[in-house]
């Protein structure tokens, strides 16, 4: 078994650690025996057919301008792949740009790929800390947001989770970013995926269980380390 | 007026310091009193003000100017007390000023940061600039890489001499000022140097075409080789490290452009004599054994650590904290490739679980996990003879700096 990632704009999008995203999912599938192949998407490279999961992460405005004329030309082949359930999870810079429209602090509106119906404006404070949320279906979540945005969930948006420690989507209405079919969207650094074990299963199982069309049972793995480092995380001043 | 803010200044200083408070108070109390006092002094100075800036290596490479210029026998006024900003400026210029207003020093060689240079460069006239580079640290303060580029532009302009860059940085090698001078790798060594922007994806196999004056050609061990003017010059280095070597390259072109009489051969004479400074690469000597202190802030910096030093046989510690100095976010941990170090004897600090979970995703052992940070030197440095290496974040840097120097583990 071997399964593709697709990683989008490794160059432009960067920060903050985001690609440790990949790095997670690539060891959890190889600690189970699954290999993983990791394709980088740069603007003008083509998207194979047989992406198994998706990845993009957060960037600065530069990098957000530079990719938004690539985003539009791949989008259909990402929606497509997105609404036949390919897990795919998008942090901060392209969660925004998942949506309908973010608009800049200078008063620009880049235009979104509407995965999400969701809006973003700038906003005047910057949102900068440790996070903890609370979501239905993977428990306790923690990250590191910094960001100055905010994001409306549209109608029928479900939030990835509740928050209990940081702004969130927007500072207002405690929603921590968007889950829509297996496509999360979240402002969480950290990076998200390896103090959050479960969630990081979820995009595994998924991808799994839409290449083989069954259900699977993942091999369970020692996350000892895992918890202690988010047990640690959610006692850490904001 | 400015005999009154002296008197004024030294009277705060003298009140703090008995009421056992900072430094930075009396030069807060005097920016606001008298604006102009930093400037007016400053401006007496015969050979001027250097400033040095970037993320990395501003510590030691002030360390290196201050000395090499005072070896030529100038007297030069520092910021040595790690006040990083435009006040504690104020603040040691108070301490050594004389009350008639004499100031006696030849150039100020002054450590500042990206954002506190440039404020600094608004009150206070800069003749000589030497800009290290730009990489990612604390991003939570500054909120962006190419605005910490702006920010050095800003100095380079403001500098009325010559601004001395490192041509292989990606945005430091494009600032543009009246008169530059550049520094350098050879090609050989610009593949052991991941810049930022490598750290994530291709690495650079061919150093910057721009001429540089003095480039960092080769290193074995702690000798090093610098090519100036066509010659190479040898030097035995007592500083650790291939990033403290490649800042050598560029105290060696500033200190060249301030005193372009002096041969090139007297500074690299007097270079083998420098050490480390506080905390990046000291050495200290526990029960036969050697455990070296290295600072790392940021992704680069740890990377060019990890580099230099993982082939050697030794143990490592690492002690990652997340107090306000250290930066809150620990992400960055991510960004830094640890495969070549094979085998990690401890982790500590506050986010010791989080550097014990980065190890793990690279497939190194961890042997142990203790997040108080005495407990863990005192186990870490109590173990084998082994020649020993402590890689900490600031905080953790200081406090485990006091543990061995309070000798509390002998």
């Amino acid at each position: 078994m071997k399964l593709k990632i697709l990683h989008l704009y490794p160059r432009e999008m960067n920060l903050y650690g985001d690609h440790g995203n990949v790095l997670a999912i690539k060891r959890r599938c190889e600690w189970r025996g699954i290999k993983v192949e990791i394709i980088e998407h740069e603007p003008g490279d083509n998207i194979p057919d047989d992406i198994d999961i998706i990845f993009g992460g957060g960037g600065q405005d530069s990098g957000q301008g530079k990719i938004e004329d690539d985003l539009q030309a791949i989008a259909p082949k990402l929606k497509d792949l997105i609404d036949n359930n390919t897990p795919c999870l998008v942090i901060c810079g392209v969660y925004q740009l998942f949506g309908k429209y973010y608009k800049t602090g200078s008063g620009k509106t880049i235009k979104g790929i509407n995965v999400f119906n969701i809006t973003t404006d700038a906003g005047k404070e910057r949102y900068i800390g440790n996070v903890t949320i609370k979501s239905n279906e993977f428990g306790e979540i923690v990250g590191y947001e910094n960001h100055s945005g905010l994001t409306k969930l549209g109608e029928n948006m479900k939030p990835l989770g509740e928050v209990i420690v940081g702004a969130g989507n927007n500072a207002k209405d405690k929603t921590e970013g968007c889950h829509y079919k297996n496509c999360i969207g979240t402002y969480l650094h950290g990076p998200i995926l390896p103090k959050n074990p479960k969630l990081t299963d979820f995009f595994i199982a998924k991808a799994l269980e839409r290449k083989t069309g069954q259900k699977t049972k993942l091999d369970r793995l020692d996350d000892a380390v895992e918890n202690m480092a988010h047990a640690v995380a959610t006692k850490r001043p904001r | 007026m400015e005999k009154l803010s002296i008197i004024l200044g030294k009277t705060v200083q003298r009140i703090t310091r008995l009421r056992g408070g900072g430094s930075a108070l009396p030069g807060l109390v005097i920016e606001h009193f008298d604006p102009k006092f930093i400037n007016k002094e400053l401006s007496k100075l015969p050979h001027g003000v250097v400033v040095i800036s970037g993320t990395n290596g501003k510590t030691t490479t002030t360390k290196i100017v201050t000395e090499l210029l005072e070896k030529q026998d100038l007297k030069v006024f520092t910021n040595n007390t790690g006040s990083n900003f435009v006040r504690g400026v104020i603040s040691a210029i108070l301490e050594d000023i004389k009350l008639n207003g004499e100031f006696d020093y030849d150039i100020a060689v002054l450590e500042l940061d990206e954002a506190h240079a440039v404020k600094f460069s608004e009150v206070a006239p800069i003749d000589y600039a030497l800009l290290l580079n730009v990489q990612r640290d604390q991003l939570d303060r500054f909120g962006e890489i190419d605005h910490t580029a702006d920010l050095l532009q800003k100095v380079a302009t403001a500098t009325q001499k010559i601004v001395v860059l490192n041509r292989e940085d990606p945005r430091v090698g494009e600032i543009k000022a009246a008169k530059t001078e550049y520094f350098g790798l050879s090609d050989k060594l610009i593949k052991k140097f991941p810049s930022d922007d490598d750290l994530i994806t291709k690495q650079r196999t061919k150093s910057s075409d721009k001429t540089a004056s003095v480039i960092f050609k080769d290193l074995h061990d702690n000798q090093a080789t610098y090519t100036f003017g066509k010659k190479d010059y040898i030097v035995n280095l007592q500083l650790k490290g291939m990033y403290n070597a490649y800042n050598v390259a560029g105290a060696l072109a500033l200190c060249h452009s301030i005193l372009p009489n002096t041969k090139m051969q007297r500074f690299c004479d007097d270079l083998t004599e420098i050490k480390s400074a506080f905390g990046r690469g000291e050495s200290f000597q526990i029960n036969d054994a050697e455990v070296e202190l290295l600072l790392v802030k940021n992704p680069s910096a740890f990377q060019l650590s990890i580099a230099s030093f993982a082939d050697s046989d030794c143990e490592f510690m690492i002690a990652i904290n997340d107090k306000i100095a250290d930066g809150r976010d620990v992400s960055w941990l991510w960004n830094v490739d640890f495969s070549a170090l094979k085998n990690i004897k401890m982790v500590s600090g506050i986010r010791a679980y989080d550097m014990a979970l980065r190890l793990k995703y690279d497939n190194i052992k961890t042997d142990l996990v203790v997040e108080d940070l005495e407990a863990a030197v005192r186990k870490f440095a109590n173990g084998s003879k082994k020649h020993k290496r402590i890689f900490a974040t600031y905080t953790a840097m200081l406090e485990i700096r006091k543990i061995i120097s309070g000798k509390s583990i002998l």
